[in-house]
């Protein structure tokens, strides 16, 4: 069944990054969770182990279909997503006055993180066959947009606006990358710098703008997330060139850090670590997203180019976001560091798209 | 227009044939490297921030954390003040010292602890103790090691601060009583917070070691005489002395509580129960206020300010006279005679009576193969329904509740208001009992027998009540017929004497009683006081017209008490009732009063009601004393 050529072409390349990434991460959650004196952390080393363990079956068995298989099962994929967005709303596990946890047995499963994949699938199969050179016009954009907006505003309801945002920002990569007409681009950039500004000055009450602001600026609350932050910073700028070294992070065993083996796990491994272990860390995700570029560039298949394109833009954002928060350049939202961060919804979406990518990497002889 | 579909079809790759790669490879590039610029971009922004913060600020950021400078401390709000109805103070803040150390500023922990315990003589064990419990010798930390250690150890540590790193003394606002005692029912008081209410998610502001409210209004009206905390970022040096203050955000001060209730008045029936267990309840028949609320025995709400004594608790709950219980809205009693108003109201409006009704009162009815028998032995004669309630006539209600019911009078007493809680503004108020038919055969598994109607009419069956209940039905009695909701906070300001919110008048229903029904029924309760042959004489002040209603609860059945032994046992004895409100003409008073084993209404509780009602009003002995 499995053509011989596709075995050929597995991406070691690809494989060693995730791995290497993946390692960094172990290497981090052990000093997160022995060095510190809070016990109740120490389980979560062996069961982020098992997190990865599922993570690689996951991402096996992703590679292992063909995208064109894919492209044919992606609208009941997305369904299935959508559906999981509605049920969380209804019975979901309540933490921290929102519901995002499916408790299912003893596992609890986040469905915004599937639904992100379920969005790029849908998005590159509608522009797959709608996308041409000439660029996307306005109503070619509508249904994409509905696409997007409707797990978005679920994932709103549930109140998670940081990966609703995400999802949005997602799409935006993809959308521009197959193209919008220029006249219908600048339309729409300039309605929506004309709605917010509008919503700012007639629709926003006092109080909202204060929480806009607060979340676009964490030194306006020096109490809660602005502390956080510059814990955060200590603990990176502490590490200096070559770092404290292993488990003899300050910040880190005094628990200074908040989140430290989800959110601010960079904190830790920049702390012990330093400059040195940053720029590896950084130097890893570069490689992994011109790598993953690449998939695209040689994948013959559109889908699978759109695809690629996709799942690297998620990638992508969530460093991004999540490097940009622990060093005070971002706002402060709840996005684990992909592939490096303990999580296991974060770990299998993750190596779910790592599987993808790996999926168009393997078939990129055939049209 | 014609031709765009077709030309759009030649340039749309179709399907999953790679249009973007195929037709013009250059292009598709030129999307590729834009995205790849737009990583680049990105990654060099975090490049660069990291090279800032890691090499050019790394020595800083590195000192920073050498002891870690930033700590977060909290401000804490101030709290509410609570005021009585002509504004002047019943509850203030007085400065606490809690002695505070941080073990990581401490070191070494051993000899500053042993330091400190020359200076203030507390035991070097006991605050090992603390610490090893709240994160051992290096958590940075707060631990409180000592709660309200009093000037005298103060000042030691306050001058040898510098022989005693890490150590703190922390001012704290604590709540003080300013009329030990007083209103402790309805004042209620603080305690710390306990794990089970931390997680209850009613507190979202709260962390251990906190006070909270436990009881009576600093319970009910928490989150308003809370406050918002407020809190600073400072750096510390290695001594955990602040340098500079980073950040500050100002707490939100608690909100000024105004209650209804009047000192003079509360003082006044408190010292009339001294020494007795029981309550008094005055209220606004005009509209529901709580004038005043008393429960004897009462408590010092200054003793649980800073944690009560285990030995202190104990007698506090072993004491028969259950003074942490606020008898006017949390003890159940049968209401004996004052019912009669409410069978009053169901017999004229049901029309089995009317004011012309005369039933001859022997001193007895008989009823099945039972003698029921009336307070007074000799009879009333032939009497009506005005001078049955006047007199206290036990047979005429006999008589009224065999021809109503239990089911019609259940009505009744229902729509009085009873059998429910009045809704009035502190917590775990009871609900009181209204017996039904379906009642007894859910409850008892029994069926009902017509004789416990009879019983039930004169209030002496399974039904209870709250004394406030009562006031609330005398006041409504007084008022023309509106029941209204009882309510103790009165307004409410901000710290700088802003009105937030000011109570208006709610109203629980209407007296299911026409005005001719109301006017008989004050009729008769006039006659309690003023008529030659009323059960309550003694009730009349001197200058105004006052109108109540005795009544004369038993705790046991007449029968097995009439041995001469029982009588002289105090628990056997009755407990006393009265209500009452003054002036009748144009009503500004209602009182419930109840004493337990106070034996007659008339002897023990009217007294005390005519002296609050004199209190009141200013007139009589009152004025005099």
């Amino acid at each position: 069944m499995i053509d011989r050529r596709v075995v050929e072409h597995f991406d070691w390349g690809l494989l060693l990054i995730t791995l290497a990434l993946s390692g960094l991460g172990l290497v981090a959650l052990y000093s997160a969770v022995y060095a510190g004196n809070d016990p109740s952390l120490r389980p979560l080393f062996v069961k982020q182990l098992v997190w990865l363990g599922a993570g690689m079956g996951v991402m096996i068995a992703t590679f292992c279909v063909d995208p064109k298989e894919f492209e044919r099962w992606t609208p009941g994929i997305y369904a299935c997503c959508m559906g999981l967005l509605v049920a969380v709303l209804f019975v979901g596990r309540m933490v921290g006055g929102s519901r995002r946890w499916l408790v299912l047995g003893p596992m609890t499963l986040q469905p915004s993180e599937l639904a992100k994949v379920g969005v790029i699938l849908m998005l590159a199969r509608f522009y797959a066959r709608n996308a041409t050179t000439r660029g996307l016009g306005f109503r070619e954009l509508i249904k994409p947009a509905a696409i997007v907006l409707l797990p978005f505003l679920l994932i709103y309801l549930q109140p998670d606006l940081g990966t609703g945002l995400l999802i949005v920002m997602i799409a935006g990569i993809m959308t521009l990358f197959v193209k919008i007409e220029r006249r219908t681009l600048t339309m729409l950039v300039c309605a929506g710098l004309g709605l917010a500004v509008a919503a700012w000055l007639f629709f926003l009450k006092a109080y909202q703008k204060q929480r806009v602001l607060t979340f676009l600026n964490p030194d306006r609350d020096p109490l809660g997330a602005g502390y956080h932050i510059i814990q955060s910073k200590i603990a990176i700028g502490s590490g200096m060139l070559t770092g404290k070294g292993f488990l003899k992070g300050t910040q880190n065993t005094l628990s200074f850090l908040p989140e430290r083996h989800t959110d601010f796990i960079l904190s830790v491994l920049a702390e012990e670590w330093g400059f040195v272990g940053t720029v590896l860390l950084v130097l890893l995700y570069g490689t992994l997203f011109v790598w993953s570029l690449n998939i695209a560039h040689k994948s013959k298949n559109t889908f699978g180019t759109i695809t690629a394109v996709g799942v690297t833009a998620m990638l992508f954002w969530e460093a991004f976001i999540n490097m940009g928060m622990v060093m005070g350049l971002m706002p402060v939202v709840g996005v684990p560091l992909p592939l490096v961060s303990y999580g296991g919804s974060s770990v299998v979406t993750s190596f779910m798209a790592i599987g993808l990518l790996m999926g168009v990497s393997m078939r990129r002889f055939k049209k | 227009m014609s031709d765009l579909p077709r030309k759009r079809n030649t340039e749309r790759a179709g399907g999953s044939e790679g249009y973007l790669n195929s037709p013009d490879g250059e292009w598709f590039n030129n999307r590729l490297k834009g995205t790849m610029l737009l990583i680049f971009i990105a990654f060099a922004v975090i490049l660069v921030r990291l090279f800032y913060l890691q090499i050019i600020n790394g020595q800083v950021y590195r000192e920073l954390s050498t002891n870690n400078r930033i700590r977060l401390q909290s401000l804490p709000p101030s709290r509410g003040l609570i005021y009585d109805s002509q504004g002047s103070l019943l509850v203030d803040n007085r400065p606490a010292f809690d002695l505070i150390i941080v073990p990581r500023d401490a070191q070494p922990v051993s000899e500053t602890l042993e330091l400190l315990s020359e200076f203030t003589g507390i035991d070097v064990e006991e605050m090992a103790a603390k610490i090893a419990k709240k994160g051992g010798d290096n958590s940075s930390r707060q631990v409180v090691l000592k709660r309200d250690i009093g000037r005298d150890a103060l000042a030691p540590v306050e001058v040898n601060s510098f022989d005693l790193p890490g150590v703190k003394v922390k001012v704290r606002p604590k709540r003080f009583y300013l009329n030990p005692g007083m209103a402790a029912h309805l004042l209620g008081y603080l305690g710390e917070i306990n794990a089970r209410e931390l997680s209850s998610g009613k507190h979202p502001e709260a962390s251990g070691g906190d006070f909270i409210g436990k009881f009576g209004i600093e319970k009910v009206m928490e989150p308003l005489l809370r406050g918002a905390q407020g809190g600073r970022q400072v750096e510390v040096d290695a001594r955990g002395r602040v340098i500079r203050e980073l950040k500050r955000v100002e707490a939100d001060p608690g909100k000024n509580i105004f209650l209804t209730i009047n000192t003079e008045l509360q003082k006044k029936s408190e010292a009339l129960l001294k020494g007795d267990v029981g309550s008094v309840v005055a209220l606004d028949p005009r509209n529901g206020a709580v004038l005043a609320m008393a429960s004897s025995p009462a408590f010092d709400p200054n003793d649980f300010v800073s944690g009560l004594s285990y030995a202190k608790w104990n007698s506090l709950q072993n004491d028969p006279g259950r003074p942490m219980e606020n008898k006017a809205t949390q003890a159940l009693y049968p209401p004996a005679s004052i019912y009669k108003i409410v069978s009053s109201i169901a017999a004229l409006e049901e029309k089995v009576v009317d004011e012309n009704t005369h039933f001859f009162c022997s001193g007895s009815h008989a009823f099945g193969d039972r003698v029921y028998r009336c307070w007074k032995r000799v009879g009333h004669g032939s009497i009506n329904l005005v001078d049955s309630l006047a007199q206290s006539c036990d047979v005429y209600f006999y008589e009224v509740g065999e021809k109503l019911g239990v089911d019609r009078l259940a009505f009744y007493a229902r729509a009085c208001g009873l059998g429910k809680p009045t809704g009035v503004d502190l917590d775990n108020e009871r609900a009181g009992l209204i017996p039904t038919a379906e009642w007894k055969r859910r409850k008892l598994h029994e069926s009902w027998h017509s004789g416990e109607t009879l019983s039930l009419a004169i209030g002496q069956s399974y039904n209870l009540v709250t004394p406030i209940q009562m006031a609330m039905l005398i006041a409504s009695v007084a008022n023309g017929g509106v029941i209204y909701k009882p309510y103790i906070l009165g307004k409410m300001e901000t710290a700088d004497g802003v009105l937030v919110k000011e109570t208006h008048p709610v109203e629980n229903g209407r007296l299911p009683a026409s005005k001719k029904t109301l006017a008989l029924i004050q009729k008769g309760l006039w006659g309690t006081v003023n008529d030659r042959k009323g059960t309550a004489k003694v009730a009349a002040v001197e200058g105004v017209t006052v109108a109540g209603k005795t009544g004369t609860a038993q705790v046991i059945s007449k029968a097995k008490r009439d041995s001469r032994t029982k009588k002289s046992i105090r628990k056997f004895r009755d407990h006393a009732w009265f209500v009452a409100y003054a002036p009748v003409e144009n009503p500004t008073i209602a009182v419930a009063v109840i004493v337990e084993h106070g034996e007659g209404g008339s002897t023990k509780a009217a007294p005390i009601a005519k002296k609050v009602i004199e209190t009141y009003l200013g007139k009589g002995e009152a004025v005099r004393d």
